[in-house]
């Protein structure tokens, strides 16, 4: 074993008296004093958010405004404290978006019990759920702490789409049946 | 000017007048030194410190905004928080002792003052000469012997204090205080003696007076403006350190000390109780950085080998009006308060720079080390003063 002594220098007259050190030390301390303060003055002056940051989840809106979550649950089983509860809910048929199976006719997120995981966003097949830069909710009673979904469209916004998978079955069905074959 | 108004006044009320007027003095500007202490603390930690309370109906003038951020509405908020809010005692306190302790830490903490000098002025004699009177409230020759006397009773109010409470913590800060107090001073007058073995010159007048160790570092000649900081260092470093216990600042706050004791002997206070004791602590920290300046750092004079006296005979060459006694005495104050407040600034510098010495630390650096420093120091003037008075008589 490679062992290292250490060799333990008794201290010399002068360090006994403590005075360099704390000669050192309130220069350090005075250095500090001078150097303008590290603080963020939070209201008025907000943190920079850096990218990935995970904020409050919210639902996003796709491009053409079409709401991007299918209300399939993924979501609302893999959340960890079980803070998601989404009631499906049919799209009529005379709807802009009938050719989506479905949409969420409720969709709650209780702030209170999210742990701010990112695991919803990270299961979630239709990429509808984001977990942004919003990071201060307050609220004066519990039930201002669920955000319903209409709050969980407002926090999200709409955000670029790649796919717009729905579309392309739609186009994809539509030729198919033009077609007259499966 | 013609001050034979006041003069005229029957000597009482000029000076209970006086004696009002320093405590108005003295009062706020304790509580502005726990301010002071909050601000420099941030300072040094990198924050910025108390710096958002202002009261709405004000926030329109411009510039306020300069008070606002050094903190003075928080102090106020803080002042009016401490007075009106709850006051509770704990039920199983001594109640009459318990509310006494921060009455009597405050009797001596404000009366210590009257022993101080603050500033001087000429007054010309009926024969023509010019002499040199201090401002103080009581004009004694007692001077720091009164001092010493009435600041050591401050110990009784944190034993009282320790004792009252019924309850643990309290008891080990207040056994502390007293430990450590009794201490302390022992060094502390050990250390000051040379100052006045050196200022009463054998065949002269004997006096412990602050005013007439100023007036000894006033003098013409090298030796006789030299500030005794020059002359004795060993004596100020020991005074400056037993101040230091004293006061119970860190390192040295072990009465307090609050991540072994709570909060030492004021754990079962709050409100204005609690206030008072800080006011006093605050109050004798500006008591004793105010003597050691007298003592140490030639009270009123600007610079060393620059006496008040010459200043004021230097400005009034160009402005004659600083001549006049209340000019030269507020000028004189204002170098003695710059000097105190630099100490104050130093006592809160070196709190958020140390780290608190353990009991057994502080007892051992009190008796086995001050101590005897403070003796060897001792020997060492008297015979020095000794020899130079024998063989130089006249240096
Ligand atoms: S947000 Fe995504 S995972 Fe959750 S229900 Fe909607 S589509 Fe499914
Ligand atoms: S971030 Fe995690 S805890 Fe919060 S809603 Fe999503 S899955 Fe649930």
């Amino acid at each position: 074993m490679a062992t290292i002594t250490v060799e333990r220098k008794p201290l010399s007259l002068l360090e006994r008296t403590y005075i360099p050190n704390i000669v050192a030390g309130l220069t350090t301390t005075f250095k500090r004093m001078v150097k303008p303060t590290e603080t963020l003055q939070y209201p008025e002056q907000r943190p920079a958010i850096p990218t990935g940051y995970r904020g409050v989840p919210t639902l996003v809106n796709d491009p053409h405004g079409r709401e991007k979550c299918v209300s399939c649950q993924l979501c609302e089983f893999v959340c960890p404290p079980k803070a998601i509860r989404i009631t499906p809910g049919e799209i009529a048929n005379d709807d802009p978006n009938a050719h989506v199976e479905k949409r969420p006719k409720a969709f709650e997120i209780d702030m209170l019990r999210c742990i701010y995981c990112g695991l919803c966003q990270e299961v979630c097949p239709e990429e509808a759920i984001f977990l942004q830069n919003q990071y201060s909710m307050t609220g004066y009673t519990r039930a201002e702490m669920v955000n319903n979904k209409d709050r969980l469209y407002e926090l999200g916004g709409t955000l670029p789409d790649q796919h717009y998978k729905w579309d392309k079955k739609k186009t994809a069905a539509e030729a198919a049946s033009r077609g007259g074959h499966h | 000017m013609d001050f034979s108004l006041y003069f005229d006044l029957p000597l009482w009320f000029r000076l209970v007048l006086q004696g009002t007027i320093v405590i108005l003095v003295l009062f706020p500007l304790a509580a502005a030194c726990s301010m002071a202490e909050r601000k420099i603390s941030a300072w040094i930690q990198g924050r910025p410190g108390p710096n958002r309370t202002i009261p709405p109906f004000l926030a329109w003038i411009p510039g306020i905004n300069i008070i606002r951020n050094l903190g003075l509405f928080q102090l106020a908020a803080d002042g009016g928080k401490f007075t009106f809010k709850e006051d509770p005692v704990p039920g199983n306190v001594n109640k009459f002792y318990f509310i006494l302790a921060p009455i009597l830490s405050m009797i001596p903490a404000l009366s210590t003052i009257s022993f101080v000098p603050f500033g001087a002025y000429f007054t010309t004699l009926a024969d023509g000469t010019k002499h040199l009177v201090p401002i103080m409230l009581a004009r004694t020759d007692l001077g720091l012997l009164a001092v010493f006397a009435v600041s050591s009773l401050g110990v009784y109010s944190l034993i009282l204090a320790g004792w009252a409470s019924n309850s643990k913590y309290p008891f080990l800060g207040g056994v502390r205080a007293s430990a450590q107090l009794i201490s302390y001073e022992l060094s502390m007058t050990l250390s000051i003696l040379p100052v006045f073995l050196w200022v009463n010159a054998p065949g002269g007048e004997g006096t412990l007076s602050l005013f007439d160790v100023v007036q000894t570092q006033s003098q013409p000649g090298f030796l006789g403006g030299m500030w005794y900081i020059f002359l004795m260092p060993v004596s100020a470093f020991v005074f400056l350190v037993a101040l230091f216990a004293e006061t119970n600042r860190q390192p040295f706050d072990m009465p307090e000390s609050e991540s072994d004791l709570v909060g030492g002997f004021h754990t079962e206070y709050g409100a204005f109780k609690w206030s008072l004791f800080f006011v006093a602590e605050y109050a004798h920290m500006i008591v004793g950085s105010g003597i050691f300046c007298l003592l140490f750092l030639g009270g009123w004079n600007p610079l060393p080998w620059v006496s008040l006296g010459s200043f004021i005979n230097l400005a009034a060459g160009v402005l004659p009006c600083v001549a006049s006694p209340l000019f030269m005495g507020v000028i004189g104050i204002t170098f003695f308060l710059l000097k105190v407040g630099f100490f104050i600034f130093f006592f809160m510098w070196v709190r958020w720079t140390l780290p608190r010495f353990r009991y057994d630390q502080v007892m051992n650096l009190g008796w086995k080390k001050l101590l005897p420093i403070s003796i060897a120091n001792l020997i060492f003037y008297a015979v020095a003063i000794a020899v130079k008075d024998l063989c130089f008589p006249n240096l």
